[in-house]
C-alpha cells in the first residue's frame, strides 16, 4: 500500500500518516489518537484554506467531541468501524444534522438541516470524523467551482487554476491534504473531472450503490455519492462503509456488495481493456499521451487491449444537458421561500416566490432551471426531453453491448489538466465540453472512476477514467490498482 | 337459451335502456353529461412516501418530517398498506389492476411543499372499471390512481377565506402527503340524482372495503364534478369543471345550477367557455375560478425517486379474494331472499345499516325474512351491524306473524317490547300483554256485525268503492279492541261480496 501523497502541501511539516488506511489502523491499535489525527488536519486547513478555499464550513468542535469519543471507545476497549479516527470533509449538498448546508447557494441561507443524510449516519457508525463542509459550484452546476455563490476554491496545485467541479472542494481538500479522503456527488462528473484536475482518485459509483437520502437533489436519476481518496485503496475502504441498500432511497440497489478492498491486490491479468475507437475528440495532446501510456501499461500487466465501438456517446452530452436540468426545475421547486431558506417579502405569494428565487440563485442555475422547464414544457417535451430519454436507452444499451466485448473501457476523465479561472466563464458551452467523457456514464447509470497518471502541461495531474458495467466496481478498481501501481513505478524511476 | 331467447332478452333490455334515457333528459330536450372526480383519503397508519402518522385533527404542524416538509435532500418511500387499499379500491370498482409508475405534477402552491405533487399519470394502478347504481344504471370508472395530498392552508385577513386579498397565509402540513385515491368516472352520468346516487355508492363501497371512512363534511372525501349539456345525437358541449363541493346535496345542487347556467347561457346565444368554476354554497352558484387559459402547464415527468410499482398477480388475487360483499351485492341477496326489488327503500336502508346479515340471519332461522326486513328497517334505526335483539327472538316474532297468532299491529307492539329490551320470548311477551290468536269464527262474527251495523258502506262497497272498506274494518278493529288482523279482515269483506 502506498503511503505517498501527492499533493504539494504533504511537504509542510507534519507527523499524521496520510492515508485514511493508515490512520485506522494506527488508531485502533492505539497507537495514534484521533484527536492528534484532527488537530494536524485543522492546522493544515488553518494555514492554508483562506488560500485554498475548499471549505464552506469548518466543523471544528463537532469534529473535535466525534474524535475524542473515537479515543475513548479505543481506550474502553470496544468496537471501533474501519474509518475509526479518519477525518473526512463532505460536499456542502449532503445534509448534517444541526450544520449549515448550502450547496453553494445563498437561497439555502445557513440552513441548518434536522436530519443526516444516510452516508453521514454511516460515516459516524464507521468511526469517521467529519471535519466540514466543502464548497461546490451552486448546486452542484458546474465544472470549476467557480459558480459557487460563496467564491471560488482553488486548485492545491497551482492556485491561480480552478480545481475542476462541481465537487471542486472536495477534491482539493484531499489534494491539499486538509482530510485524507471526502466525499462528493457525481451527476455528469462532479466527482471524477475534479478528482483529475487535482491529482487524487474519485469514483462515481452505479447508480442506487450510495444511499441518496439527504444529498440534496441537481438530478435525481443521475446524481451519485461517491469518494476522494490519495489513493485507490482508500476510495474502496470508504466505498465499502457508504455503500449498500438503503430503506429510506427507493432506488438505492437491494443487493449486498462485496468488499471492494478484498479485490485490489488480484492484478489484471486476462481483464479485457476496452478502447471506444469512436471517441468524440476534442481531449488535448498531453491529456491523449497519457491515456496512452495507461492502456501500455495495463498491457504490460497482463490485461488484453480490445477496439470497441459505442456510437452514442458523442450524444450524451445533449441528452443530459436536456435530462440533468429537467429533474433539476422541479427538484429545485422547493426553493420558494415558503418553509425554509431564504425569502424575499413582496406584495403576494407568486412575487415574493419570484423575488426570492431571482435574489436566491446564481446564473448557471437559474440557466438551466429555464433549461429544464422549457424542455418538459407543453408542446415542447416530445421534441426535448422525450427524444433525450431516447438517446439515454440509446446510450445504455451501446455500453451494454460493449461490456460484452470488454470488462472496463479506458477514456481521458476531463479533455484537459485545469484551466485557469475565468477561462470558460463566459461560455457555458466551452464550461459543458468539460464533462464530455463522463456525462455518459451517468445516463448509463455505471460506475467509473478517475485514477491519477503522470502530468500533463505545466506539470499538472491529468486522470484516466476507468469505466465498467452495472455493479462491476470490483473489475473497475482492479485496474484502478493496476494504474495506480504503475504510476507509482514510474514516478520512482523517474526520481531514481 | 333459445336464439328467440336472446334477442327478447336484448328487447327488454333495450326497452329498459330506451325508457331510462327519457327519464334522464332534462327541459329543453337537453342532456346533462356528468363525469366526477373523486378523491379520497385512504385509512392508512401513516402517510403515502414516510412514517408520519396519518390523522385527522391533531395539533398543526405535528405530524410532519422532513419527507412530508419536502426538505432538501429528502426522499419519498412508497407505504405497501397504502396500495393494498388502492388495489382494493380497484378491485371494488372492477377495474384492472396494473404495473403502474408515479409522475410529478409541477406547480407551485404554498402548501404544496416540493412544488410538486407525486401522482400517477399514463400508467395508473387501476383501469377500466365501472360501478353500477342501485337502480341498474352502470357508471364507467375510468382509473384509480395513487398520490399524496396537500397541506391546507388558511387565508386570513380579506373576504372569502381565499388566498387573493388576504393579509396572511396559515399553513398545516399535517394533511401533506396523506395517501389520496382519486377515482375518475367516465361522463356516463346524465342526471344530478344519478351524480348523488354514483357518490352515495362510491361512499358505501369505500367504507365497505376498509379502504377509507370517505367522510365529505371532514375532507377524507371530495368531489369535483364535470358539467357539459348537449342535445341527444349532437357532440357533448364545453364542459365545466365544479370545485368546493362538500356535500352530496351540494353536489346535486352545483350539477343542477351549472347545467341551468350552460342552457341559458347557449339559449342567449353565447359560448360556454372551458374553466374551472368554484361552487358558493351561500349563493347557491357556481363562480370563474380559472379559464383554460389561465391553467398551469404541470410539466409531468416520471418521478426519478421512486422505481415502478409491479403488484405481483398473486397479490392482485389476494386482494380480489380478500373483497367483502360488496354493497351492491348485498342488495341483491337481499332481493333474491325477499322478494323485493334491489332499489326498494328497505333493502338500501338495511345494508346501508349493514344489518343485512342479521336479516338473512332470521331467515336462516325459519323467521319470515320479508317481514324481518320491514322490521328491522323500521325498528332498528338506532342500532348497527349487530342488532341487539338475538335474531331467534325476531324469528319467532315473525313467525307467530306468519301463523296467524299475532295480528300485524300486535306484532308490532311485541317488536317495540323486544327492541326496548335487548331481546326476549315474543310469545311470553304478547300472552302478557293479553295478545290472544282470534279464531276465524270469532272475526267472521264480527265482520257480519259490521256490514249489518253499516249497511250503506256494505253497499257501497259491494259497488267498487274502496273508500267505503275502511269503516267496515275500522268498526271490526274496534270491535275486536285492536286484536283483529286488518289482512284477514280486508279477505272475509271480499269472500263475503264474492
Amino acid at each position: 500500500m502506498s503511503t505517498s501523497a501527492s499533493a504539494p502541501s504533504s511537504s509542510s511539516a507534519s507527523s499524521a500518516p496520510a492515508t485514511a488506511a493508515s490512520i485506522a489502523a494506527q488508531v485502533r491499535a492505539g497507537e495514534v489518537r484521533a484527536v492528534d489525527v484532527l488537530e494536524q488536519h485543522l492546522a493544515r486547513i488553518d494555514a492554508r484554506d483562506g488560500e485554498i478555499h475548499a471549505f464552506n464550513h469548518v466543523m471544528t468542535d463537532r469534529a473535535r467531541a466525534a474524535a475524542a469519543a473515537v479515543d475513548a471507545a479505543v481506550a474502553a476497549g470496544g468496537a471501533v468501524g474501519p474509518l475509526a479516527g479518519v477525518p473526512i470533509a463532505l460536499k456542502d449538498n449532503m445534509c448534517t444534522h444541526g450544520v449549515p448546508t448550502t450547496c453553494s447557494s445563498k437561497i439555502l441561507d445557513d440552513w441548518k438541516p434536522p436530519y443526516d443524510a444516510t452516508v453521514v449516519t454511516k460515516l459516524v457508525a464507521a468511526g469517521a470524523v467529519i471535519i466540514g463542509k466543502t464548497n461546490l459550484d451552486e448546486f452542484a452546476m458546474g465544472s470549476s467551482t467557480e459558480n459557487s455563490a460563496f467564491g471560488p476554491t482553488r486548485n492545491p496545485h497551482d492556485t491561480s487554476r480552478v480545481p475542476g467541479g462541481s465537487s471542486g472542494g472536495s477534491a482539493a481538500a484531499v489534494a491539499a491534504g486538509f482530510s485524507p479522503v471526502s466525499l462528493g456527488s457525481d451527476t455528469g462528473g462532479s466527482i471524477r473531472q475534479p478528482a483529475a484536475l487535482c491529482g487524487v482518485v474519485g469514483v462515481k459509483p452505479t447508480y442506487g450503490y450510495v444511499s441518496r437520502y439527504g444529498l440534496i437533489a441537481f438530478a435525481s436519476s443521475l446524481d451519485q455519492i461517491g469518494p476522494f481518496a490519495t489513493d485507490v485503496h482508500d476510495a474502496a475502504l470508504v466505498l465499502d462503509v457508504i455503500g449498500g441498500h438503503d430503506p429510506q432511497d427507493s432506488t438505492s440497489i437491494p443487493e449486498r456488495h462485496p468488499s471492494l478492498v478484498d479485490v485490489l491486490d488480484r492484478g489484471v491479468e486476462g481483464v479485457r481493456i476496452g478502447r471506444i475507437t469512436d471517441l468524440p475528440e476534442g481531449a488535448d495532446p498531453d491529456v491523449v499521451e497519457r491515456l496512452e501510456a495507461a492502456f501500455e501499461a495495463l498491457s504490460e500487466a497482463g490485461a488484453i487491449i480490445v477496439d470497441v465501438e459505442v456510437p452514442a456517446f458523442g450524444y450524451a452530452l445533449t441528452a443530459y444537458y436536456l435530462i440533468a436540468p429537467a429533474e433539476a426545475s422541479s427538484n429545485l421547486a422547493r426553493f420558494d421561500g415558503v418553509r425554509f431558506g431564504m425569502r424575499v417579502d413582496a406584495a403576494d405569494t407568486n412575487a415574493m416566490y419570484s423575488a426570492t428565487r431571482a435574489a436566491g440563485f446564481g446564473d448557471e442555475v437559474k440557466r438551466r432551471i429555464m433549461l429544464g422547464t422549457y424542455a418538459l414544457s407543453a408542446g415542447y417535451y416530445d421534441a426535448y426531453y422525450g427524444r433525450a430519454l431516447k438517446v439515454r436507452r440509446l446510450i445504455h444499451d451501446d455500453f451494454a453491448r460493449a461490456y460484452q466485448q470488454a470488462d472496463v473501457l479506458l477514456t481521458p476523465t476531463s479533455p484537459t489538466v485545469a484551466f485557469p479561472f475565468g477561462a470558460k466563464g463566459d461560455n457555458p458551452l466551452a464550461m459543458y465540453l468539460c464533462d464530455l467523457y463522463t456525462i455518459p456514464t451517468n445516463l448509463a447509470g455505471h460506475p467509473g472512476m478517475s485514477v491519477p497518471f503522470g502530468t500533463g502541461a505545466d506539470g499538472l495531474p491529468v486522470g484516466v477514467q476507468v469505466l465498467a458495467g452495472t455493479l462491476d466496481e470490483p473489475t473497475m478498481f482492479r485496474v484502478g490498482a493496476a494504474l495506480e501501481r504503475a504510476a507509482l513505478a514510474t514516478a520512482a524511476r523517474s526520481q531514481s | 337459451m333459445t336464439d328467440s331467447g336472446v334477442a327478447q332478452v336484448r328487447t327488454d333490455r333495450e326497452a329498459h335502456d330506451a325508457a331510462l334515457h327519457q327519464d334522464r333528459l332534462i327541459e329543453g330536450g337537453w342532456e346533462l353529461i356528468v363525469g366526477l372526480e373523486v378523491h379520497v383519503e385512504l385509512d392508512t397508519a401513516t402517510k403515502l412516501f414516510s412514517a408520519s402518522p396519518n390523522r385527522f385533527g391533531d395539533e398543526p404542524n405535528t405530524n410532519i418530517d422532513p419527507v412530508t416538509l419536502g426538505l432538501p435532500g429528502a426522499l419519498p418511500v412508497l407505504n405497501e398498506h397504502a396500495v393494498e387499499l388502492a388495489m382494493r379500491i380497484g378491485a371494488a370498482l372492477n377495474c384492472t389492476i396494473q404495473a403502474c409508475t408515479f409522475h410529478r405534477k409541477n406547480y407551485f402552491y404554498p402548501d404544496m411543499p416540493k412544488a410538486y405533487q407525486i401522482s400517477q399519470y399514463d400508467q395508473p394502478l387501476n383501469v377500466d372499471g365501472f360501478l353500477d347504481l342501485p337502480n341498474g344504471v352502470r357508471i364507467g370508472v375510468e382509473r384509480a390512481h395513487l398520490e399524496e395530498d396537500t397541506g391546507k392552508s388558511t387565508h386570513v385577513g380579506g373576504s372569502g377565506g381565499r388566498i387573493h386579498g388576504s393579509d396572511f397565509s396559515l399553513i398545516d402540513f399535517n394533511r401533506a402527503g396523506v395517501p389520496l385515491v382519486e377515482i375518475v368516472s367516465r361522463p356516463d352520468i346524465r342526471t344530478a340524482e344519478e351524480a348523488r346516487q354514483y357518490v352515495t355508492e362510491l361512499r358505501a363501497i369505500l367504507v365497505a372495503v376498509g379502504a377509507s371512512d370517505a367522510k365529505m363534511e371532514e375532507g377524507s372525501m371530495r368531489c369535483d364534478a364535470n358539467v357539459s349539456v348537449h342535445q341527444p345525437g349532437t357532440p357533448f358541449g364545453t364542459r365545466c369543471e365544479i370545485k368546493n363541493v362538500n356535500s352530496v346535496r351540494s353536489l346535486g345542487r352545483a350539477i343542477e345550477y351549472e347545467a341551468r347556467r350552460q342552457i341559458a347561457m347557449i339559449g342567449a346565444g353565447e359560448t360556454v367557455r372551458q374553466e374551472t368554476r368554484h361552487w358558493d354554497e351561500n349563493d347557491g352558484r357556481t363562480h370563474t375560478l380559472r379559464t383554460k387559459e389561465d391553467a398551469d402547464d404541470y410539466r409531468y415527468f416520471l418521478e426519478p425517486d421512486l422505481v415502478p410499482l409491479e403488484p405481483s398477480t398473486q397479490w392482485i388475487a389476494q386482494v380480489r379474494e380478500s373483497l367483502p360483499l360488496l354493497p351492491g351485492q348485498r342488495r341483491a341477496r337481499l332481493a333474491d331472499l325477499t322478494g323485493l326489488a334491489p332499489d326498494s327503500e328497505a333493502i338500501a336502508v338495511v345494508v346501508e345499516r349493514g344489518q343485512d346479515q342479521y336479516v338473512e340471519a332470521v331467515g336462516h332461522l325459519g323467521g319470515d325474512i320479508a317481514r324481518a326486513l320491514v322490521y328491522v328497517k323500521e325498528a332498528y334505526a338506532d342500532q348497527g351491524p349487530e342488532p341487539a335483539v338475538p335474531a331467534p327472538d325476531l324469528a319467532l316474532l315473525t313467525e307467530l306473524e306468519v301463523q296467524g297468532k299475532l295480528t300485524a299491529t300486535q306484532a308490532k307492539a311485541v317488536l317495540a317490547e323486544l327492541v326496548a329490551s335487548g331481546g326476549g320470548d315474543a310469545a311470553a311477551i304478547a300472552a302478557a300483554k293479553g295478545f290472544e290468536a282470534m279464531d276465524t269464527s270469532a272475526l267472521e262474527a264480527m265482520v257480519d256485525q259490521a256490514i249489518a251495523e253499516q249497511p250503506d258502506a256494505w253497499a257501497k262497497y259491494c259497488a267498487g268503492e274502496g273508500k267505503a272498506m275502511g269503516a267496515l274494518v275500522g268498526a271490526v278493529m274496534k270491535a275486536s279492541q285492536g286484536k283483529a288482523d286488518g289482512k284477514l279482515v280486508t279477505a272475509l269483506l271480499e269472500q263475503k261480496r264474492g
